[in-house]
């Protein structure tokens, strides 16, 4: 291993930033003359729209401008968009409705996008909010996700019947109904997957410019994709040619999928700045996050496993609604159809699956892709019916799990539900996690907690994961309006400093020292000589941006691939230095050695030869020392993971404490074991709060009753325990650094494992969030209901 | 408009600001000591928690007026200069932060608890962070480094 290269658990080279106050993050930026922008939003849940005096607010201190939807349609601005066409049953296309930048018509969620006021302050600009007087037509709101395709709902667009964006499926309906007619036993649950709301701790913010000289705007933004956000806002919304716009994602605060995301208030800073000609900087507060950030989740759904009589499954029918908000998502559509029906199969051989997803409007805040994206959904539906099926077989879950594992020797194991397992050992996992949790010594600890009057569950979760996405043949297939490659550039100087610019961005992935030991390992070039690039449109080679666990499978792959372009072109001035066959030229560890030879030279003079080019032959190569490239991955990579939780619970108050979670992952291969420990323990923490502390509640009428830290409930220290979290290893067989991605692991294997161990604990299953009070009541219904019997 | 005065980690401040301004935007908007962070609007995240004669504040639940003549220490400050504080030093190396957003709060709190406790138990430690939220770490890590700093510290 090259020092601080693959495997090492190098302390974070952007860390020093961060822990002296020194990190550039959107609202630290101020530009000269910069005004502030302040968002007028429906109080409303569904309203018509009826009219907008500005006047009052226009006249008020400070204020510059006032922007509403009719400045937008005057601009000839089209809407936000969904990015990816999901079709129907009957191979009609999806019904997207439209999605304004700022309100037209009509209102569809509290917090919806109504005007905009800029003013010299921020104080300036949200008083005089408040002066915008709104004629609001309120109408009843649609609100819930299992009835909202009902006949007599209200209607949220009216171009969308019945509030039905699709009905979608994937497999054999009829063969389906003929396996579970057939099985020897069937076991059914309906469950709810709860709404909860990223919260990544930097809310969203955004400072536009425009430099009338060269007639182009600046963008600083919360984005974890700045091209994608040039994108959109360039190509559908038409704000300026891709040329003239840059996108700079500075240092970003988290994301978790909800900053992947093209939102109205960057837009509309964009606006403002070109119309008073100053800089214009949006800062949301944190109820703005809760009313206007993409939620994540909300799924209600049925499904039924089938098995034989010696507990093998043989079929899997699930019938899911998913809750859209308001408003179509930059992803929405392809998170609960093909990031989730797709992952139905999980670690299992079961033959024959059938997936049919209805997504409906209703009037929330928008719902996309939050971390792990149709795959927590997908993972915690599996692993609550396989426990309910050990239950109700008297199996052990683990035993139940075990016995119908994809075997090591079936891979590549093509799925009924279109992917292809490349590797994988399941049982390896299973074997960890039991021995890592010590779980034959469960019974003893149940009995000590019995004796002081304690409940303890034990619960598992074996999930897989789709990651690295994704090849652009396969998404476009599917209905993705864009490739999902990545790309790199390594730019060396003549002093053999190391420039990485990556397409992938950093919001706390670590990836300024991850990309530079990649640096380390393939080229031997010391990780402080390394300096990686990212978030900037103007720096960066095009690139599609960070999500989906595959900034390290795709983007990390591209920089290995640049790295060879870059050795492959040292050999050749190698050669010619040591008068040697470019063929005998081989390279290690940093130098460039004749084989079986002792005569070398060290990549730092081949790079000055590179620049410096005064006895290198015409048409060898060309001068200078930067590579770039292009990586669009073969398949998707597959993470798995065994998650086992215990918890204690109290049967006095209902209160859940975690005792112990076991994450054992198979990442394959890992390249900084601290920051893979990191992101796991992360993901765990989230997947634990939507299980016991996070609920996003709307009440009938449709109002948000969760929209702060008082109400929406954060997983705080005192709530987690210490994480035990361990790996095995299959290598990725598809790149070549085989590496398969771990940002979104925690999330989707915690959640199961949690409420499987509380169900084992009380008896019951109840559904997410496991809170005091729910568990209490679910303990006294079994109190009540045994004294009946 | 008010002239309020301060010491802001060592130096003396004086600014005509609006009645009311708020610590934390005192800090970063008229001194720009962008390293205290707002995450919140009701006072829990803690991403601002800066020192106020010594003692973990939040700099958003503060109105700049009220601190006249008073010495702060934002996280600028914690530093001797080239010399990290232990608590910094400990979280990059126990890898206590991802996005850093939280960061500055959460090490200006947990300074302020090894003030107050010079050995605090691994459950001390995570009631003490019960007004600081980070959504990376999963606190694991925080714990750790703020555990192994108590340590260092006490030699």
């Amino acid at each position: 291993m090259a020092e601080n290269g693959i495997g090492a658990p190098v302390r974070r080279k952007e860390d020093k930033r961060f822990i002296t106050g020194a990190g550039r993050y959107t609202d630290d930026i101020n530009r000269h003359g910069q005004a502030y922008a302040y968002f007028v939003r429906s109080p409303f849940p569904h309203a018509t729209l009826n009219g907008i005096d500005k006047a009052v607010a226009e006249a008020a201190p400070g204020v510059l401008a006032v922007i509403t939807g009719d400045d937008v349609a005057e601009a000839g601005w089209g809407g936000l968009i969904c990015g990816w066409m999901v079709h129907n049953k009957d191979g009609s296309e999806m019904k997207a409705g439209s999605h304004p930048v700022l309100a037209q018509g009509k209102v569809r969620y509290v917090g919806d996008h109504v005007a905009c006021v800029v003013a010299e302050t921020y104080a300036q600009a949200k008083d005089a909010a408040e002066l915008v007087e709104v004629d609001y037509g309120p109408l009843v709101a649609c609100t819930s996700t299992a009835d909202a395709d009902k006949d007599g709902q209200p209607q949220v667009h009216d171009d969308v019947p019945n509030n039905t964006v699709y009905n979608w499926e994937l497999g054999d309906q009829a063969a389906i109904d003929e396996a579970i007619a057939s099985a020897a036993h069937v076991t059914k649950v309906d469950l709810i997957n709860n709404r909860v709301v990223p919260n990544a701790m930097e809310p969203r913010a955004a400072c536009g410019e425009y430099d009338p000289a060269q007639d182009s705007f600046t963008l600083y933004t919360t984005s974890q994709n700045p091209h994608v956000a040039r994108l959109v806002m360039s190509a559908f919304i038409q704000i300026a040619p891709e040329h003239k716009l840059r996108v700079i994602a500075p240092d970003v605060g988290g994301g978790f999928g909800s900053k992947i995301y093209i939102y109205s208030e960057e837009c509309i800073c964009l606006m403002a700045a070109k119309k008073i000609g100053r800089p214009v900087k949006w800062t949301g507060d944190r109820s703005e996050a809760f009313l206007s950030d993409a939620h994540g989740r909300d799924h209600v759904t049925h499904a039924e496993l089938a098995m034989d009589a010696d507990g093998n499954f043989t079929a899997l029918k699930v019938h899911t609604k998913a809750n859209m908000g308001g408003y179509l998502s930059l992803f929405a559509s392809c998170v609960p159809t093909y990031l989730y029906a797709t992952l139905l199969a999980g670690q299992y051989r079961t033959p024959q699956i059938y997936c049919a997803v209805d997504a409906v409007f209703t009037n929330t805040v928008p719902v996309d892709a939050y971390r792990g994206a149709g795959r927590p959904e997908a993972t915690y539906l599996l692993e609550t019916i396989i426990d309910q099926a050990a239950d109700e077989l008297g199996r052990d879950p683990a035993d139940l799990r075990r016995q119908n594992f994809i075997k090591p020797e079936q891979f590549p194991y093509d799925t009924p539900v279109a992917l292809t397992y490349d590797t994988g050992d399941f049982h390896a996992v299973l074997d960890k996690a039991l021995e890592v949790s010590d779980y034959s010594g469960f019974a003893a600890r149940r009995a000590a907690s019995e004796a002081k009057g304690k409940l303890r569950g034990v619960g598992f979760s074996c999930y897989i994961e789709a990651c690295g996405i994704a090849p652009s043949a396969v998404v476009g297939s599917l209905g993705a309006g864009v490739g999902l490659w990545e790309s790199a550039k390594i730019r060396f100087s003549h002093t053999g400093m190391c420039q990485v610019l990556t397409g992938a961005h950093s919001h706390g992935q670590g990836h300024e020292t991850v990309f530079a030991q990649l640096i380390a390992e393939k080229l031997g070039v010391p990780i402080e000589n390394v300096e990686v690039i990212h978030g900037d449109t103007e720096k960066t080679p095009v690139g599609m941006g960070t999500y989906g666990s595959r900034s390290l499978a795709v983007g990390g792959q591209a920089i290995s691939n640049a790295a060879d372009k870059i050795i492959e072109k040292g050999k050749k001035i190698a050669a010619h230095l040591l008068e040697a066959s470019e063929a005998d030229i081989e390279f290690k560890d940093g130098n460039f050695t004749v084989a079986g030879t002792d005569k070398s030279k060290a990549l730092g003079e081949v790079i000055f030869e590179a620049y410096v080019p005064h006895n290198i032959p015409q048409g060898l190569v060309e001068p200078g020392m930067e590579e770039g490239a292009f990586y669009d991955p073969a398949n998707f990579t597959y993470p798995s993971g065994t998650y086992i939780c215990e918890v204690e619970v109290d049967p006095d108050t209902g209160v859940v404490t975690i005792d112990r979670l076991v994450a054992v992952d198979d990442f394959g291969v890992i390249v900084n074991p601290m920051i893979v420990e990191g992101q796991v323990h992360g993901g765990l923490a989230q997947g634990i709060g939507q299980a016991l502390t996070e609920n996003c509640v709307y009440d009938s009428a449709g109002q948000l009753l969760s929209a702060s830290y008082m109400d929406y409930c954060m997983p705080k220290a005192d709530d987690l325990p210490n994480f035990e979290v361990a790996t095995t290893k299959t290598v990725c067989t598809h790149n070549a650094l085989g590496v398969k991605g771990c940002g979104e692991a925690g999330a989707i294997g915690s959640p199961p494992a949690v409420m499987n161990a509380v169900a084992d604990a009380i008896g019951t299953r109840i559904s997410m969030p496991a809170t005091a009070e729910k568990v209490w009541r679910a303990l006294q219904a079994n109190k009540t209901s045994q004294a009946a019997e | 408009m008010v002239s309020v005065s301060m010491t802001v980690n060592g130096k003396a401040v004086t600014k005509d600001v609006e009645p009311r301004t708020l610590l934390v935007d005192f800090l970063r908007q008229h001194l720009s000591l962008t390293g205290t962070h707002v995450g919140c609007d009701t006072s829990q995240c803690g991403a601002c928690v800066v020192h106020i004669d010594g003692k973990s504040v939040k700099a958003c639940t503060a109105l700049a007026m009220q601190c006249d003549g008073v010495e702060v220490t934002t996280i600028e400050g914690l530093a001797n200069g080239g010399d990290l504080h232990p608590m910094q030093a400990a979280f990059r190396e126990h890898h206590a932060l991802q996005c850093g957003f939280c960061t500055p709060g959460m090490i200006m709190s947990a300074v302020d608890l090894l003030e107050n406790n010079a050995d605090p138990s691994e459950k001390e430690i995570r009631e003490w962070l019960e007004g600081n939220i980070c959504r990376c770490t999963g606190y694991h890590n925080i714990v750790k480094a703020i555990k192994a700093c108590a340590q260092d510290m006490r030699g």
